[in-house]
């Protein structure tokens, strides 16, 4: 039988947004998306579609669907996993599927679509949303499927039905091994996702996703019990204003920020 | 479990002692349980061997601390501790279960926390109780450029407490509590993620997180030579070398050295930052510095912002001055 994997993908806003145009709406409790910078598909997923294709491009009759779900997608965005080398898209959109810090609602609606999607044999997730940073949607997935799961992989490989990650650890590495079906969750130490070729995304441009909405995965909104309510969104309050260290040159900038440290004692 | 009492506090060990980060989780809960009018505060810690943890447990807040001692918790499998946290909680029946956003954490917390019927609070930097006895957290969200305030609706709540976010409770070997075998039979078939191979790469010299003094290089750098003058910098006064992620994605040092949201954090009296813009999700993991010193060529970058003292200048020309000034100053 050949492999099928999903990798679960979010569109999220552009963690490279300069500090200038991130903006908050502290009343309506939102981040609101930069104008000038579109959306992107959340990194650390890139690296989790980096870790299907290269299972993949070992065993090239593997399936890789690629999962989102959301109130509205930017089509262009969402369709670079297939212009990587995808073979499906799906996309559960509903104006229901706000994006919110409570994963409850996207760990139901994940669970249900994959569900849906029939015998998988390998999730794969990226570590967290560089929007939330929740870093737990993977982990409830896999609990929510009774998959057994591990996080954080640099390197994902599957043999005879054992998947065998290799796991960063603060201070070195680790290799783990879980019998299929299971979940795992890429980290950045993955590498550099690849770019799509011309060819990928002509073919990219021809595949139209699949669009399911919230009923259409057997769900009903009302039904969901949320765990989390945002009640404040605030910006840092930044430190205190520097003291910029001046001299004649870099070199005497560098000479007095030494005696400076020495007067504050932080030396 | 809708009418919850009490705080359980998911325990950790460091070698046979009780964690830091859990006399953390315990003043924390200590704090919650002031709040709430003295409801009890438990402990739960599962080991291969719990050395003198438990009775370290009662010095640091618990009131009652649930062992665990098993073969098949050898190096705290996340699969076999998630079956601990789980079942500690139907026992004690709590109103709030605190753990620690530690590497182990972070994979067993989300997974508690589902199979109790809720979302994890993450992440927090504070915890607090409402007006409804809810448990509400504020954590940094978008990689630090916001911070969310987060309430959690069901019972039990379930939060991870970010590491130096409290401080622990001096320990006071003369408060009483009760020690109790938690009742769950635990056998290796709970473990589906098995690790078969484990590579330790010890840091060379100070660990980042314990470093009174952390010397951190950016992508500005441009090479991992540039990370030579930095560690005779580290070096001269006493303190670890630390990198960006673009640093460590791109292979000038292993991931070890990242400090961020996704790699350590470090909490210095001193953190010096060469060549680093300083983008929120690195800040993330160096913000809580008592002093942060930047040297970068671009007067408008992130870092400054947060910086107590800064040079805008060429790093090239202004660290070895600096380090020569350091030298004569020090001698």
């Amino acid at each position: 039988m050949p492999l099928r994997i999903v990798v679960t993908a979010k569109q999220v806003i552009d963690p490279e947004t300069p500090a200038s145009a991130f903006r908050i709406d502290p009343q309506a409790l939102q981040v609101l998306p930069p104008a000038s910078v579109p959306p992107v598909v959340n990194g650390f997923d890139e690296q989790a579609i980096e870790a299907a294709l290269q299972i993949k491009d070992a065993a090239p009759d593997t399936n890789v669907t690629v999962l989102s779900i959301g109130a509205s997608f930017a089509m262009d965005v969402m369709k670079k996993p297939l212009a990587m080398g995808a073979d499906e898209l799906v996309l559960v959109q509903d104006d229901a599927l706000v994006n919110s810090p409570d994963p409850s609602v996207a760990v139901h609606v994940l669970a249900a679509a994959i569900r849906k999607l029939g015998d998988v044999d390998l999730v794969l997730c990226g570590r967290q949303a560089s929007d939330w940073d929740n870093a737990q949607v993977p982990l409830g997935l896999a609990e929510k499927l009774g998959l057994a799961v591990t996080t954080i992989a640099k390197r994902v490989a599957v043999e005879n039905g054992i998947a065998r990650i290799e796991r960063v650890l603060p201070d070195g590495s680790e290799t783990v091994e879980i019998t299929l079906p299971a979940l795992v969750t890429v980290s950045n130490e993955l590498g550099q996702a690849r770019y799509p070729t011309l060819r990928g995304i002509m073919a990219a441009g021809r595949k139209a996703p699949t669009i399911w909405s919230v009923a259409d995965v057997g769900l009903d909104m009302s039904s969901l019990t949320p765990g989390l309510e945002l009640v404040g969104l605030a910006l840092p309050e930044s430190g205190a204003a520097c003291e910029f260290i001046e001299g004649e040159d870099d070199a005497d900038a560098g000479r007095k920020l030494a005696l400076k440290l020495r007067e504050a004692k932080l030396v | 479990m809708a009418d919850g009492q009490g705080i359980l506090v998911i325990g950790e060990l460091a070698g046979s002692e009780l964690a830091l980060v859990t006399r953390e989780a315990l003043s924390a809960a200590r704090s919650l349980s002031g709040a709430l009018g003295g409801e009890p505060v438990s402990l739960v810690i599962a080991g291969a061997d719990l050395g003198d943890a438990p009775q370290q447990g009662i010095s640091a807040g618990a009131d009652t601390v649930y062992t665990v001692v098993s073969p098949v918790l050898e190096g705290t499998p996340p699969d076999a501790v998630v079956a601990v946290a789980e079942r500690a909680a139907q026992v004690a029946s709590p109103r709030y279960v605190i753990g620690s956003k530690t590497l182990l954490g972070r994979d067993v917390l989300p997974r508690v926390a589902f199979r109790l019927g809720t979302a994890l609070a993450q992440d927090c930097a504070t915890l607090e109780v409402d007006s409804q006895q809810r448990l509400v957290a504020t954590r940094p969200v978008y990689g630090g450029s916001a911070i969310a305030k987060v309430a959690c609706l069901q019972t039990p709540a379930v939060a991870a407490l970010r590491p130096k976010s409290v401080e622990p409770l001096e320990p006071d070997a003369s408060r009483i509590g009760e020690i109790k075998t938690l009742d769950i039979q635990l056998d290796d078939s709970v473990v589906k993620a098995r690790v078969v191979d484990r590579t330790e790469r010890p840091s060379e010299g100070i660990r980042l997180e314990d470093a009174k003094v952390v010397v951190s290089g950016g992508r500005g750098l441009g090479g991992p030579e540039g990370f030579e003058p930095l560690k005779d910098l580290a070096s001269l006064i006493g303190g670890a070398v630390g990198a960006s992620r673009a640093v460590c994605d791109a292979g000038w040092l292993p991931s070890s050295y990242q400090v961020g949201l996704t790699g350590k954090t470090v909490t210095p009296d001193l953190y010096i930052a060469v060549g680093i813009s300083g983008a929120s999700q690195h800040m993330a993991g160096c913000s809580s510095a008592r002093a942060i010193v930047a040297i970068n060529k671009d007067a408008g970058a992130n870092i400054f912002k947060e910086a107590r003292f800064g040079v805008v200048g060429d790093w090239q020309k202004v660290l070895p001055a600096f380090i020569d000034q350091l030298h004569e100053l020090l001698q």
